[in-house]
């Protein structure tokens, strides 16, 4: 395979891996208000203690990815989005503080401030991500020296926020049928209802961005018609979001999770299709896009790097899926819990 | 010095990094401690040894947090506030960060959840394992990331292609690039800074207990292990400098002759300073106490052969002097008390009185703050020293930064990093306080002959799912109180 078209298949899947796995930890964030005593607030942090820290390593290894395989993309889209990305630095060390210095004390106040910050680092770093896919959807101001020439005004236009609500919406929607999975009881019936509002929400939201997309930005499928098994995946998209309710209606929330999954994925990939061989798009002129060949390390960087991968991936997989064995299962609470 | 995007750039790459470093060298060293600590309990069988693993691998966790959180803004600060430097380096540092993020980073975070929150679901075996994969992902990671920063100090394995604002470096040989003139040399002593670090951390809270009299069969065998490996990895420390250093003196001779504020080169034999306070105007050493002949020797292994200074390096090429001569020497300074006082610490270890000596173990106390400091000091070395480069001789650090990027912009991240930070750290402050605080569990005396060899029993009879928490992984308290199985 071409490295370079290999290299861009690898970062999608570690997005795709990251979106699913801290999609749901971002999810459990999002609605975190819903849950209304402290018991249950502290049953919603601990249903992600052990496991948010290694969904964030994808998140870790995407930016070594593309720093590493694409350093001009990574360069243009870090310097160029460098507010929105400090604000997502920000957003998920907050995430992170506020789950260890919620349960430090039992006040009332301090509790809910952090169950509160917990909650908007959680939704914002989620919107952040959404807004990032949607400009890259809808291209940036490149110039033909490949730097960004625009202001953060350019970067929250209509239709990059709506793929932000879309985000949020996701995970909202991913992570109550994580909840859903890992609750027992009255919480549980509660969580039931949840996945069907938040289900509700995903599904306008997921339809008004895709006639928005279509209407607005045609060239999202041109690269169907050099590659019509793509539409098979749209379809399997549209199986596994109507999947989820059928899942839940029949009361097999592993489904709906293993459906929301899929969706993630199936969404992740679309994007991927959609920008393929770009990397970043230029609103100003086609010329100046970021390709995966004009933005790319050498081929033999490229090569080695791929070897690295192929020695490595098959352990990252293989441990991965041991821990979430050995964590599966119901939360409850301990005395040294969140 | 005005406030243009390079210097504040710069001025936020030294908070975030200086505020990062915190954490990592911790990691490492406690890490291989505790691998140590779980093999005795695995090999004697002795409790005592498993409360140790558990109580350290607590105060591993909190930090490893700390250095995943501010690790992030890190890798994301290249993009953000370097992309010149991130363009250019991208090719030669792809591979190095495509293998830290495969091998390190997924090995340390997945096995730490087992480490940390697996004790009662995994066999002691797997738990062991668990242990030496985390150690094992600290140092990995630290060797691709001095590699890195090493082929920024002696570029090796590349060309350049490209002219002006495109220019960059290729890979020409990826092992040319891992094992540059200096990574080795450098690694080892990065490693020897780090495992000072975990073994005086391991002493200075051991003999904080002992001070107070709680935990005391813990504390004395914790502080021990500490002492001993301490001990050995101080007395290496000036080795592995030393060879460090005679890669500066051949690849970066202006560094050098920052830390040692050597100015002038001279015609005979240079002498090197042990205290002194540089003079940039006079371009001498004010107040120095100089032991003649001595860089001469060091370098050259002669008396005679002048070593080169400043004056040797074009004005505009020439490191600042003052900032790397006060590091390097602080740094050495810290190197020699260590050494002393680990070894005085063994020698009254021999004669049994170590733990009666009250104002030793006070010592002891704050003596770690010796090795945080003394790894911060050597890298501020190693790195304004390289100044006023980025990639030594290629790429000058006034042309890396973001063209994309305004000081407003810069200046608005510093503060928020600057609050960001200090409430991390008051967190840092307050959680490991906390652990220091509530301490390892007691080991009954009947527990001790009841555990031996029951290992499995022990595993079984923990088997209870609970709530977990990066920094307050369940204790066995809890699970007794609510263990119904």
């Amino acid at each position: 395979m071409d490295l370079h078209i290999l290299w861009f298949v690898l970062l999608g899947v570690l997005l795709t891996g990251y979106a699913i796995l801290d999609g749901f930890d971002l999810g459990v964030g999002i609605v975190h208000l819903t849950a209304k005593t402290d018991k249950e607030r502290r049953i919603y942090m601990n249903s992600i203690g052990p496991l948010w820290d290694g969904n964030e390593v994808w998140l870790v290894t995407f930016g070594g990815a593309l720093f590493a395989a694409f350093p001009d993309a990574y360069a243009t889209a870090f310097s160029g989005f460098y507010l929105p990305f400090m604000l997502l630095l920000f957003a998920l060390i907050f995430r992170a503080v506020s789950m260890e210095f919620r349960s430090k004390t039992t006040s009332r106040k301090w509790r809910q401030t952090w169950d509160i910050s917990f909650f908007g680092a959680s939704t914002l770093a989620t919107f952040l991500f959404g807004v990032a896919i949607g400009n890259s959807i809808q291209g940036m101001p490149i110039g033909a020296d490949k730097e960004f020439l625009g202001n953060i005004l350019n970067l929250l236009n209509p239709y990059s926020l709506l793929v932000g609500a879309l985000a949020v919406a996701t995970f909202a929607m991913h992570g109550s049928i994580y909840l859903h999975l890992k609750t027992t009881g009255d919480l549980q019936k509660r969580i039931y209802r949840q996945m069907w509002r938040t289900y509700g929400f995903f599904l306008i939201l997921y339809i008004l961005t895709t006639m928005y997309t279509l209407v607005s930005r045609p060239f999202v499928t041109h690269n169907f018609e050099n590659q019509p098994w793509a539409w098979l995946v749209v379809v399997l998209n549209v199986l596994a979001i109507a999947n989820i309710p059928r899942a839940i209606f029949k009361d097999k929330p592993l489904y709906a999770f293993l459906s929301s999954c899929f969706t993630i994925a199936a969404l992740t990939f679309l994007f991927g299709v959609a920008l393929f061989p770009n990397l970043i798009v230029s609103s100003l002129n086609p010329q100046w896009n970021l390709t995966i060949y004009n933005a790319a390390s050498s081929v033999k960087t490229l090569g080695i790097m791929r070897n690295i991968a192929f020695i490595g991936m098959p352990f990252v997989l293989a441990y991965t899926i041991i821990i979430y064995w050995i964590f599966y299962g119901k939360v409850e609470l301990g005395k040294f819990s969140y | 010095m005005e406030l243009s995007v390079v210097f504040l750039s710069r001025l936020q790459f030294t908070l975030t990094i200086m505020f990062h470093y915190i954490f990592p060298p911790l990691t490492i060293g406690l890490g291989t401690l505790m691998v140590i600590m779980e093999g005795l309990y695995i090999k004697t069988g002795n409790p005592q040894y498993e409360e140790m693993t558990r109580f350290w691998t607590k105060i591993f966790a909190v930090n490893f947090a700390m250095g995943v959180a501010s690790g992030i803004v890190m890798e994301f600060q290249f993009g953000t506030n370097w992309a010149t430097y991130s363009r250019f380096v991208g090719d030669v540092f792809g591979s190095a960060l495509a293998a830290e993020g495969i091998f390190a980073f997924f090995l340390e975070s997945g096995f730490l959840a087992i480490l940390v929150f697996g004790w009662d679901r995994v066999s002691q075996k797997m738990h062991f394992f668990s242990t030496i994969m985390v150690a094992l992902g600290a140092i990995f990671s630290s060797i691709w990331i001095v590699v890195a920063n090493s082929w920024q100090q002696t570029p090796a394995g590349y060309h350049l292609v490209g002219h002006g604002s495109i220019e960059r470096a290729e890979v020409t040989n990826f092992w040319s690039v891992v094992f540059n003139p200096s990574s080795v040399e450098r690694l080892v002593h990065v490693l020897i800074g780090a495992f000072i670090l975990g073994g005086f951390m391991v002493m200075s809270i051991s003999a904080y207990y002992i001070l107070k009299k709680r935990h005391l069969e813990f504390a004395s065998r914790s502080f021990t292990i500490g002492l001993l490996f301490a001990t050995v990895v101080s007395i290496l420390a000036p080795v592995s400098g030393h060879f460090a250093a005679e890669i500066v003196a051949k690849y970066q001779p202006p560094k050098l002759a920052a830390f040692e504020a050597h100015y002038k080169t001279g015609k005979g034999p240079t002498g090197m300073y042990l205290i002194g306070i540089p003079n940039t105007q006079k371009q001498k050493v004010d107040y120095g106490i100089e032991v003649p002949g001595l860089l001469s020797f060091l370098v050259h292994g002669n008396l005679s052969t002048p070593v080169q200074g400043l004056d040797q390096t074009k004005p505009q090429n020439r490191p600042p002097v003052v900032i790397p001569f006060y590091m390097y020497h602080l740094m050495i300074g810290l190197g020699i008390f260590f050494i002393l006082l680990t070894l005085y610490g063994c020698y009254l270890l021999w004669r049994g009185t170590l733990f009666e000596k009250r104002w030793l173990l006070w010592i002891f106390v704050v003596a770690v703050l010796g090795p945080y400091l003394a790894n911060q000091a050597g890298w501020i070395a190693a790195e304004v020293g390289r100044q006023p480069w980025v990639v030594y001789g290629l790429l000058r650090t006034s042309k890396a930064v973001s063209p994309a990027v305004s000081g407003g912009q810069v200046l608005t991240s510093i503060i928020m990093f600057g609050l960001i930070y200090l409430m991390l750290f008051a967190v840092w402050v307050y959680v490991m306080n906390e652990k220091i605080k509530n301490g390892p569990e007691e080991v009954k005396p009947d527990e001790m002959i009841a555990h031996k060899g029951g290992i499995l029993e022990t595993a079984a009879r923990l088997v209870n799912p609970s709530g977990y928490s990066m920094t307050g992984a369940r204790e066995k308290r809890d699970i007794d109180n609510n263990d119904q199985n």
